[in-house]
């Protein structure tokens, strides 16, 4: 246990250095872009006296390095800031935010996992089966068609043809749970079956890789059934690879799902990103891309401790 | 075949109340026509008397998570809407197109329209309970003006030299030179009238006079609204509570109107435009306003500094086909000026120029040429089209021997570095209701936004002479000449203005008449509209 204590503290500080290399790579590039908060949010009616003056206002008049060092520490001391363009502070901004794009996410995985990794199983079960063949191009389709057409095609077939869901999610404040699942349905399921491929995929991939080893052989041999076999022999041993992969796709359903968030009109943190980019409000930009780098380590550091804690071998490599 | 005229004339009959119901419907079967046109029509009139009540959901493809409360920094149509549902102005612009007074009930002018007072309506309500007066109006125009002013309007507001109160209800405007449009300029959306606290305009609390109190916004994505019940204007503001959302994904608007979660959406997709006019539930309305999509070249530049060749350019372009193809047909020609149909002092005898490649050839061979190849920068950014616009453009030039380099530009940045960079672009004009206002912003020699960076000192001195002038005789005289100046020596490419299209869910009226002025009767459907 104690090895396992010294790697995880020893990645969350590899992990900061990463989100402070993070921050710094975001600020030259939204610096690179052409143009500034000042000039966006002012656009085609700018004229340099207005321009000046909102820059003065926001203290982009100033030195990259100083702005940039001024955030730093202001981060450090757990400070956000405010939104350059409407002085909303970023906490504020990003809470709901966050909440929204968590909240989609774990109904999104909540369908998506436990239905994967089954799907995975009974195919590695009934392997090169019909049952396989047809959940394999099942998902595959899916997975190879664009997610804004994916979601299209839902909102077709349950907000047009038959009234079931809403075809844009529209999240207000006070809404209680049951309502808010309820709006997010159409967006989950665009995202379920956008990846659920990949997971069944590698579990039923993982699970054959396990079937040739000679103790499941052992176990066939000596008469275990066919489904035991893959449940209690081969399953435990192949969570290493399922875990990752399934901690991958979480990941994805963070941070990957703008396009989804556009097509339902979903508030989530993807738009927000996209929002602040487009207007240089280099704060905010800021801020997401830490939720979005955090949400990648946290993420990357579980995979590898459940890895390990299934398989105690891996924490002593040769 | 029913005979279509009789049509027509039992239509109008009943819609203008000359005949009942009964006899409406004994001449639709006694002419043989679908029951199905006749209860389109008894709903229609019956949905032209407002109604109060309901929950009105409108979707726009508008809005940012950069938007504020505050009017200064008002870039679009989201945040145009909300403000007019939230706050009102001095002035507005009604549904005939005519201004009146909004916060002010009249106004009069000095005879150089250097000084004008307005009085205040009396006993008008803040949504906090504060009484409007002199005060709060004072407060809130200042915010615009000053050396630290960030806001959009500061153009408008920078020729006021002073404004003081003249007690509670009355305020005086006194301005540098002359100007007959000043009443009007107070109705623009960036100068909302909000409560003073401690002689500053409160924007942060979104409190004003509107007809709806701010319940919730979040900037990017909705915002939404209650009824005001001490709303000072009598039979308007009709719903209950409305919601703005931001949509902007074209799909993603149209499907929500065709399942009913919103009621009114603005700019469809055009080139579905006509599917949605199919769906029975929906109507699709158009308004030509001032909106028009402009090609500014740089007049100080070579080879666009020879009027000659500019004139050969202008000859160059079909417009019929840029309005039909690019606007699928929702917009009209224009005639290389900025004054709209529905401007006040628009000269209707001023021939419309069309496309004449030997005329074009002509104006080359004047500039001495005898082909010519320019660079066009275009992005989707300057208007929708706007690239597949400048091939059309580069097609029908090269008939007359100019071969124009169409450069796609990157939609990112595009305000900052080719608009009034490039020596020719594509552009687009939201348009001003004035022509004073027009030309003084992007025509003006030295205006900030002289985006063809021309000169021409006839033309700068009529617009002197046109802004104080109060005889609408000889303002006539004057703009009409300005925009022939316009046409024939300016250094900008007008080929079509486009109108304002949105769709709207049955279950919405509005009255017989509609502004132009902006999307959506002027931007005001949550004031205007109605639930039939």
């Amino acid at each position: 246990m104690h090895a396992i204590l010294t790697m995880i503290i020893q990645r969350l500080g590899l992990g900061l250095i990463t989100l402070i290399a993070v921050s710094f790579i975001m600020s030259v590039a939204i610096e690179f872009l052409p143009g500034d908060l000042a000039q966006e949010v002012l656009g085609q009616s700018a004229t340099p006296e207005t321009v000046a003056a909102f820059r003065a206002e926001l203290g982009l008049d100033r030195a990259f390095h100083t702005r940039y060092f001024e955030w730093l520490g202001n981060v450090l001391t757990g400070d956000l800031g405010t939104s350059l363009a409407n002085q909303r502070e970023i906490s504020e901004l990003l809470g709901t935010r966050l909440y929204n794009t968590l909240f989609l996410a774990s109904i999104a995985a909540a369908i998506s996992v436990p239905i994967a990794i089954t799907l995975g199983v009974l195919a590695a079960l009934y392997r090169n089966s019909l049952y396989d063949r047809l959940v394999n191009i099942f998902t595959l389709s899916t997975i190879s068609t664009p997610e804004f057409f994916v979601a299209y095609i839902l909102i077709l077939w349950f907000s047009v043809t038959v009234r079931i869901f809403p075809s844009i999610s529209d999240i207000g404040p006070d809404l209680g749970f049951w309502e808010h699942v309820y709006r997010s349905m159409l967006p989950a399921l665009t995202l379920t079956l956008v990846v659920i491929a990949h997971m069944m995929r590698m579990t039923r991939a993982a699970i054959i890789n396990l079937l040739a080893s000679p103790y499941i052989e052992m176990a066939t041999l000596k008469g275990v059934p066919r489904r035991d076999v893959i449940i209690r022999h081969a399953l435990p041993n192949a969570l290493a690879p399922i875990i990752n992969v399934v901690v991958l796709n979480l990941a994805y359903l963070i941070v990957g799902v703008v396009v989804v968030e556009v097509v339902f009109v979903y508030p989530g943190l993807g738009q927000l990103l996209v929002d602040s980019v487009s207007k240089r409000d280099m704060p905010v930009v800021q801020a997401c891309c830490l939720v979005f780098a955090i949400t990648y380590i946290l993420l990357n550091l579980t995979a590898d401790i459940l890895s390990i804690l299934s398989n105690p071998r891996l924490l002593h490599p040769r | 075949m029913t005979d279509p005229r009789k049509k027509t004339e039992l239509e109008s009959l009943f819609r203008n109340g000359k005949i009942g119901r009964r006899a409406f419907m004994q001449g639709v079967s006694a002419l043989g026509l679908s029951t199905a046109f006749a209860s389109s029509v008894i709903s229609d009139v019956q949905a032209a008397t407002p109604k109060s009540g309901g929950s009105a959901r409108l979707g726009l493809g508008h809005g940012g998570t950069t938007d504020s409360l505050d009017p200064a920094t008002f870039e679009d149509g989201f945040m145009l809407m909300m403000g007019y549902a939230l706050r009102n102005h001095l002035t507005e612009i009604d549904e005939n197109g005519k201004l009146v007074g909004e916060l002010a009930e009249s106004w009069e002018a000095s005879d150089d329209a250097t000084e004008w007072s307005f009085n205040l309506r009396k006993g008008v309500e803040f949504h906090n309970g504060k009484t409007m007066d002199s005060e709060d109006i004072i407060a809130s125009i200042n915010h615009h003006r000053g050396e630290a002013s960030k806001s959009a309007a500061k153009p408008i507001v920078a020729p006021i030299q002073d404004i003081k109160a003249d007690g509670k209800d009355r305020v005086i405007f006194t301005l540098e030179g002359g100007n007959a449009d000043f009443p009007l300029l107070m109705s623009d959306y960036h100068l909302a009238i909000m409560p003073a606290k401690d002689g500053k305009a409160d924007w942060q609390s979104g409190v004003g006079t509107g007809g709806y109190t701010l319940e919730n916004f979040e900037p990017g994505v909705r915002s939404s609204g209650k009824k005001f019940g001490n709303y000072w204007k009598e039979g308007k503001a009709h719903f209950d509570e409305v919601t703005i959302l931001s949509i902007k994904d074209l799909n993603a608007k149209q499907s929500a109107l065709a399942t009913g979660d919103i009621h009114m959406m603005d700019r469809p997709d055009l080139k579905t435009a006509g599917l949605l006019k199919r769906n029975p539930q929906m109507e699709l309305e158009q308004t030509t306003g001032t909106r028009h999509y402009t090609f500014p070249m740089r007049t100080d530049t070579k080879p666009f500094d020879d009027n000659n060749v500019r004139m050969a350019l202008k000859h160059g372009v079909d417009r019929e086909l840029l309005v039909k193809t690019i606007l699928k047909g929702y917009g009209s020609v224009g005639n290389d000026h900025p004054i709209a149909p529905s401007n006040p002092y628009y000269d209707k005898s001023l021939e419309q120029r069309s496309y004449d490649p030997d005329k074009a050839k002509y104006y080359l061979k004047q500039a001495g040429l005898t082909s010519l190849s320019v660079d066009l920068s275009a992005a989707d950014s300057a208007f929708s089209g706007a690239v597949d616009a400048a091939v059309l453009y580069k097609e029908q030039a090269s008939k007359a021997g100019i071969d124009i380099n169409v450069v796609r530009e990157p939609n990112d940045g595009y305000w900052s570095n080719v608009w009034m960079k490039k020596a020719w672009c594509a552009c687009y004009w939201g348009g001003r209701p004035t022509e004073d206002w027009m030309f003084s912003t992007a025509y003006a020699a030295g205006a900030e936004w002289n985006d063809t960076f021309w000169k021409n000192d006839r033309f700068n001195k009529l617009l002197l002479e046109g802004r104080s002038e109060l005889d609408t005789k000889k303002r006539a005289e004057i703009y009409a000449e300005m925009q022939r100046i316009v046409r024939d020596e300016g250094g900008v490419v007008i080929p079509m203005f486009a109108s304002y299209v949105w769709v709207r869910d049955k279950k919405v009226a509005h009255g017989a008449n509609i502004a132009s002025n902006w999307d959506m009767d002027g931007g005001k459907p949550l004031e205007r509209w109605w639930f039939a």
